[in-house]
């Protein structure tokens, strides 16, 4: 059997999925593989939700909304362009191709122009075969960072800098500062390697209780920053002290952590 | 009835699959769908339906939730954005709240988009339907917070528009504060000669209008007024209007009309406007002829679809042709007696000037470009005008919209009066140049294929209705949309062609798109009856796709205030400190708080981060979790 992709469809209510319905009563053909979840607004998505899609499995997502200058809540697909852009950078960091994700305005009388963008993209994704996270052997290296970047979207500071986004892009933040481009490349940047090696310091002390120096060497990284992840991840729940033998605490996971087969 | 609102009690779904007569059952297995939503989790019912939304439909829905003590209803059928309110309804008749009902698409989305491929189809229906299961056992019931409104409206623009609007609710009994930007009323009719389809001066049409409005008492006559802040939604807006030299009013209002009118586009470069002496717009020409001073005229000419159309502005301004007719008319039939009249007082003037003069040097260069280009072509044969005693005018075309009864019988009326209609294609656009001292009109023939020319006395330009140049200004402070003309955008072409999107503010007039006064007065008072609804009833139910604030995990750092496009949080200090506070009557539930919150501490009511990703998850996998 061919590959059918699994695509995941996020359309608003007042634009794009008006747009949907007119492709039906015009009955406009376009291939079955999208399956569509209707949200008031382009801005309701969350970098979170698209990027659980990702790691469950999907191998593609498509977001929909009005028109700029169009959106029924005067400006939500503004905030859904600078959301989209900051998860389709994280994709780029895991190594999933960026065409897997496609933000895109389709008015309520676009129908037919619905029709071609999910024939566009259903063949887009087809041609570049399953996710390389999807199925019964994904690739774990780029699962774990998927788990990274998911994390980095639910990150307070990455939030709050992504909240004041567009405020701080075109006003400056509180010190009259504009936020350049590269600063925003720069956080998100760090906030993926701290992200991604958490990630691995849970799986690695998932099974067994670990010291940070073991962290330290099996990682390759500093001491002081395994320490720093750990409080971060103590602080999350996600890890505890298990033992201290001697002056040295072994450290594990609060839960059993699996990311795919590992 | 007692509302099975216990949602706390174990999910208990039961699952309606339409055929929708061959729409659905066509092109996807439907009694094979209905069989495999039996196999969900926590469905206990499923069936198939011929038609769900008839009688017999609707009433196996209600029977279902009664037999089967059925707590949500998923129906996959049409669209909700058509037949939900229908569901809904029903499921309410049934004691079910309606936040309990899923609507799952598998016509526009499914069976009607992939009718060739049956096997398909219907795989996708069984996920759509697996989707809306995951979904429906998540759902929560919600309950609709009554509002109060307060009983006063507000009108913001005093033409004929807003004039309507204001006298309607006033006579309705309500208290209705009505904001002129401008020291008199009228708008823009003031500058007009006559109104078509009538010979009436437009200043003696609205005058018993104009003086109904100062009259009544229950209208408050804001002249020189414009409006300095809204704040507030839907029954409770608290404005303050600033007047020129006096105090600020406050008032609070319930809702509130925008009818500020649209201006005249100025053709700045276009035909010789500006450039030379009798090139005017048809706005300029109805003055002058109110004020009785027009030049002599023989030749005049009329150009259609000046800047509109898809030359400076993409749409049809839609009253050009009319009014362009009205006043071939008025030439044809009037201007002698006119003249004679302006005789008499003098007012004869030579030229109407050119406002803004252009350099001779400038104008010696581009008559002789001109009679360089002329020379070029060849002697075309000149058209020479037959000689008459009346009056000639000839109105250049792209295609004449007289449409409805009266417009084309008016058309009909200047054809008989030799009003001469001569058409013309983007493509070849009709040039106004100085012949020496004659204005000219340069034109193809499209019949004859020919380039020819008319001396003519006076050009009048029809250009289309453009949307006040502030109207962002106050789209901003309404929180409500401009369409890409920068004309207000409606909630619905076709539905909802008076209200706005956000609850509690209506709009009516050529603010609104170019329409004329039959028109304007027609949304006015349509929108002065759907204003009136809030008003009357004395509260509204605000929706419940509102966001909500957990106190626990907010740390009052403001952001979802920013975000939110209709000022419907606050950030307050409560018992816990400062944490953000949703006016639920104001939210329109868009989400944008919601994705953008820091600390996760909002939460979208029936559109909880859980809910769309367990839908989405079931679409993936098949897994319902
Ligand atoms: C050349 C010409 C000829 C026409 N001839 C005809 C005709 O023969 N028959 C016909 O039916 N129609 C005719 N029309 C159309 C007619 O003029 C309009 O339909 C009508 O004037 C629209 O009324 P309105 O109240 O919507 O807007 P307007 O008349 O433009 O009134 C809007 C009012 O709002 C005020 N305002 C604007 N902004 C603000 C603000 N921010 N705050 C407070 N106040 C504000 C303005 O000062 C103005 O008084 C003609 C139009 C043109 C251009
Ligand atoms: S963005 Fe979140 S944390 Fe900040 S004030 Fe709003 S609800 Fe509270
Ligand atoms: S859901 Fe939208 S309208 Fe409601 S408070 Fe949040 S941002 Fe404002």
């Amino acid at each position: 059997m061919s590959f059918e992709p699994k695509l995941m469809g996020f359309l608003c209510n007042w634009c794009s999925y008006a747009g949907a319905d007119l492709a039906g009563v015009s009955r406009y053909q376009y291939p079955p593989e999208i399956r569509i979840v209707k949200v008031m607004c382009s801005a309701r998505v969350d970098p979170d939700i698209v990027l659980e899609m990702f790691i469950q499995g999907a191998d593609g997502v498509f977001v929909g909304g009005c028109h700029i200058g169009d959106c029924h809540y005067i400006k939500g697909n503004y905030y859904a362009q600078q959301r989209m852009k900051v998860v389709k950078k994280l994709l780029a960091k895991c190594g999933l191709e960026l065409e897997r994700l496609r933000l895109e305005w389709v008015s309520a009388s676009e129908g037919e122009r619905f029709a071609k963008l999910m024939t566009e993209f259903t063949a887009q994704v087809s041609e570049l075969g399953p996710s390389p996270v999807s199925g019964e052997q994904p690739d774990i290296k780029k699962l774990k960072l998927l788990f990274a970047a998911k994390n980095v979207v639910e990150d307070v500071r990455v939030r709050s800098l992504l909240g004041k986004y567009v405020e701080f892009y075109e006003k400056g933040n509180v010190f009259g500062r504009k936020m350049s481009e590269e600063e925003l490349d720069g956080l998100l940047d760090s906030a993926m390697d701290d992200e991604f090696a958490r990630v691995n310091i849970l799986l690695a002390a998932s099974n067994k209780p670990v010291s940070v120096k073991e962290l330290a060497t099996t990682l390759n990284l500093p001491a002081k920053r395994v320490l720093q992840h750990i409080v971060t991840l103590k602080d999350r729940d996600l890890m505890k002290v298990s033992r201290i033998e001697g002056a040295t605490p072994f450290y594990q996971s609060a839960q059993s952590v699996r990311i795919g087969g590992e | 009835m007692a509302e099975k609102n216990e949602t706390k009690d174990k999910p208990r779904i039961g699952v309606f699959v339409c055929h929708c007569g061959s729409n659905i059952g066509g092109f996807v297995d439907v009694p094979s769908v209905a069989e495999y939503a039996k196999t969900l989790p926590d469905v206990v019912y499923a069936t198939d339906n011929l038609y769900t939304c008839a009688d017999d439909g609707l009433t196996a829905i209600r029977e279902g939730i009664r037999k089967h003590n059925l707590n949500r209803v998923i129906v996959a059928s049409c669209t909700p954005r058509t037949h939900a309110p229908l569901f809904q309804a029903t499921c309410e008749s049934a004691g079910l709240n309606k936040y309990l009902f899923t609507f799952v698409n598998i016509r526009e989305h499914c069976s009607w988009v992939h009718m060739k491929e049956k096997d398909k189809a219907t795989r996708k229906a069984r996920d759509l339907i697996r989707m809306g299961v995951a979904r429906a056992r998540l759902l929560e019931a919600q309950e609709e917070a009554k509002v109060d409104v307060a009983a006063t409206g507000l009108v913001i623009g005093g033409g004929v528009s807003g004039m309507t609007a204001a006298l309607s609710l006033a006579d309705m009994g309500f208290p209705v504060h009505l904001v002129e930007k401008e020291g008199e009323l009228g708008g823009f009719v003031k500058n007009l000669n006559n109104l078509y389809v009538t010979e009436k001066s437009a200043t003696e049409t609205i005058k018993p209008l104009i003086e109904k409005v100062k009259a009544h008492k229950n209208i408050k006559l804001h002249l020189n007024s414009t409006m300095k802040s809204v704040e507030g939604f839907i029954g409770n807006y608290n404005v303050v209007i600033g007047t020129k030299g006096e105090e600020d009013t406050k008032a609070k209002i319930g809702t509130i009309i925008v009818a500020t009118g649209a201006l005249e586009f100025v053709p700045e470069g276009l035909y010789g406007y500006n450039q030379y002496p009798n090139v005017v717009t048809l706005t300029e020409f109805e003055i002058l002829c109110k004020k009785k001073t027009l030049p002599k005229l023989k030749n005049v000419a009329f150009v259609q679809c000046v800047g509109s159309r898809g030359q400076n502005k993409s749409y049809c301004s839609r009253i050009c042709c009319n009014v362009g007719i009205k006043n071939a008319i008025n030439i044809v039939d009037n201007y002698e007696n006119m003249l004679g009249l302006m005789e008499k007082a003098g007012t004869v003037v030579e030229k109407i000037p050119v406002e803004q003069k252009v350099p001779d040097e400038i104008l010696d260069r581009r008559r002789r470009r001109r009679g360089r280009e002329r020379g070029e072509e060849g002697e075309a044969e000149e058209a020479k005008l037959g000689p008459s005693e009346k009056i000639e005018v000839t109105v250049f075309n792209r295609d004449v919209m007289a449409y409805g009864v009266e417009h084309e019988l008016t058309y009909n009326k200047s054809r008989e009066k030799r009003v001469k209609f001569v058409r013309y294609t983007p493509e070849h656009l009709p040039r106004v140049y100085m012949e020496g001292n004659q204005l000219t009109v340069g034109y193809f023939h499209e019949t004859l294929k020919l380039e020819r020319t008319m001396p003519v006395d006076m050009v009048i330009l029809a250009t289309p209705l453009v949307a006040q140049p502030d109207a962002g200004e106050l789209s901003q402070m309404l929180k409500v949309p401009l369409g890409q003309e920068g004309f207000f955008l409606e909630a619905h072409v076709k539905l909802r062609p008076v209200d706005f999107a956000t609850d509690g503010i209506y709009v009516c007039g050529t603010c609104r798109g170019p329409s004329d006064i039959t028109e304007c007065v027609t949304q006015a008072a349509a929108a002065a009856s759907r204003a009136a609804i809030p008003l009357s009833k004395g509260y509204v139910l605000a929706e419940a796709i509102a966001s909500e604030v957990n106190t626990d995990l907010c740390v009052g750092c403001g952001i979802c205030a920013t975000l939110c496009p209709y000022s419907a949080i606050t950030v307050e200090r409560g018992p816990k400190g400062m944490k953000a506070v949703v006016i639920k009557a104001a939210c329109k539930g868009c989400g944008a708080c919601g994705a953008g919150c820091p600390e996760k501490a909002m939460t979208m009511l029936h559109y909880t981060d859980e809910q769309l990703i367990v839908e989405g998850l079931a679409g993936i996998k098949e897994v319902v979790l």
